[in-house]
């Protein structure tokens, strides 16, 4: 899974964090810091704190299937 | 009509804001595949309402921050401009201003609350005397916010402060009316009111606690001039805005045998309830409109007006509606905003509920700090930071252990 937060969004609401706090946490300066490539367990968490963010910030990408053929492409 | 425990074929929402848009996408989220009706008093599609006491009082764009993305197959019916009037259990029908008749196996109450007004209805308000809900009240007010005029804001609340702050940053010279010690006092405490308060008038307003507003001064042809202060005093002004807090919008329920005092009585599940206490079969509610038991106040009913309260009951309430022989109670863990002056804060819980404020830090000269946490009989009930996000999520988790099971959300 893939995780990206447009920072230029993020407010430190702080609900990601609570949703998700294997995934989210905050630096000393209450800047937002997280897992890009979490594991792919985390998906729930990851996808409810997308939900619960006001700013609307987090985009949550599942890892693409492991019968997807795009893996072919290289 | 079927009283066996099935999940609806058809489901109308009542309430096209954040609750009832999040209602619908979880719905369909879960499966839901039968027919949706959203139903708005306002002509719009949702749209997000923090930012209209913020961005859009002070921004150039002031659109953009209220973008609320309509998720991919949603698949309803819209109707917009069109409020609901009645609703009738029995008959499980919604009825529009209109005349329109909706029938419903299940139907979803998030009409939200609407802003409390003045008290005396004689001598009318005079124009130039303002409340703020919705989109068009924001666009209202935005085009008073000229610099250099005299603004009164009746309130200190997280509502009032905000459009005080955005205000004061646009230019105007604000007065900010209060009847209590401090801003926010009820809500959080006078500690952090204290401190809301230091940063309001080092912003240049003008705040006055311990002070009412007896009346208005109006020119002949009903212009506001001025309002007239408990300390008799007149204070001219061009505009002013009301912020005296938000009632639930149970107004056009009022003949549906609900029980409504205080908002809509709603179980543990998001299931209203009659005066007895016993659920409406196929009628749940989520959002500020609510009055739920929550663990955190001991089982006691609460209303939240809330931004993330809306979420989480919009869940629960979707997976009441679709799981209707094993229903999760609601036990999200209140949290919410307020960004003044720059600076951000931020809580968790219920700290209106304490008898005690325990201050961890407080610094208000240079990087501005608060972290207060809230305690009931000794147990931690809450907790306040500003500028000090990173410390709320170890409260956040006490009071998750605290509050039992999760809710579908926060889980």
């Amino acid at each position: 899974m893939q995780i990206t937060v447009d920072m230029n969004l993020c407010e430190s609401h702080g609900q990601c964090v609570f949703a998700a706090p294997e995934v989210f946490s905050f630096d000393d300066e209450d800047y937002l810091v997280y897992d890009a490539a979490p594991s792919d367990a985390l998906l729930d968490k990851a996808e409810k704190a997308a939900a619960v963010c006001p700013a609307r910030a987090i985009t949550v990408t599942p890892a693409p299937s492991t019968t997807d053929d795009t893996t072919a492409a290289r | 009509m079927s009283t066996s425990l099935t999940p609806p074929r058809s489901i109308v929402i009542v309430g096209a804001s954040l609750a009832g848009l999040r209602t619908a996408e979880a719905l369909r989220t879960a499966g839901f595949a039968g027919s949706l009706t959203i139903v708005g008093d306002e002509p719009y599609l949702p749209y997000d309402r923090p930012p209209l006491s913020k961005d859009v009082l002070t921004a150039q764009d002031p659109a953009q921050f209220t973008a609320l993305p309509l998720p991919d197959g949603l698949d309803a019916r819209w109707q917009l401009g069109r409020p609901a009037v009645r609703l009738d259990p029995r008959a499980r029908t919604v009825t529009l201003a209109d005349g329109t008749r909706l029938p419903y196996d299940a139907v979803v109450i998030a009409t939200g609350s609407t802003a409390r007004t003045w008290p005396a209805r004689r001598p009318p308000l005079p124009r130039g005397v303002f409340t703020l809900r919705g989109w068009q009240d924001a666009v209202a007010l935005r085009a008073e916010l000229a610099p250099g005029r005299k603004l009164a804001v009746i309130g200190a609340g997280f509502l009032g402060g905000e459009v005080a702050a955005a205000a004061r940053a646009r230019g105007l010279d604000v007065t900010l009316i209060e009847s209590a010690a401090q801003p926010l006092e009820r809500a959080v405490g006078t500690v952090a009111g204290g401190f809301v308060a230091t940063m309001h008038r080092e912003a240049g307003i003008d705040l006055r606690t311990h002070t009412t507003v007896s009346g208005f001064l109006a020119t002949d042809d009903g212009r506001i001039t001025g309002v007239r202060l408990s300390d008799h005093s007149e204070l001219p002004v061009d505009a002013a805005v009301l912020a005296l807090g938000a009632v639930p919008a149970t107004g056009w329920l009022a003949d549906s045998g609900l029980a409504l005092e205080g908002g809509v009585h709603c179980d543990a599940y998001l299931r209203a309830l009659l005066p007895d206490g016993t659920a409406v079969p196929g009628v749940v509610a989520a959002g500020d409109v609510t009055r739920v038991p929550h663990p955190l106040a001991g089982g006691a009913p609460v209303t939240l007006g809330h931004w993330t309260n809306a979420v989480e009951q919009a869940a629960s309430a979707a997976h009441t509606l679709l799981h209707p022989d094993e229903p999760e109670p609601f036990s999200g863990i209140p949290s919410f905003w307020s960004d003044l002056h720059g600076a951000r804060i931020r809580s968790v819980g219920l700290p209106g509920l304490a008898d005690e404020a325990r201050i961890a830090e407080h610094e208000l000269v240079g990087e501005r700090r608060l972290e207060v946490s809230y305690h009931k009989e000794g147990h931690l009930i809450g907790a306040l930071t500003i500028g000090r996000t990173r410390r709320l999520a170890a409260y956040q988790r006490e009071l998750q252990a605290l509050g039992g099971a999760a809710s579908p959300l926060a889980s």
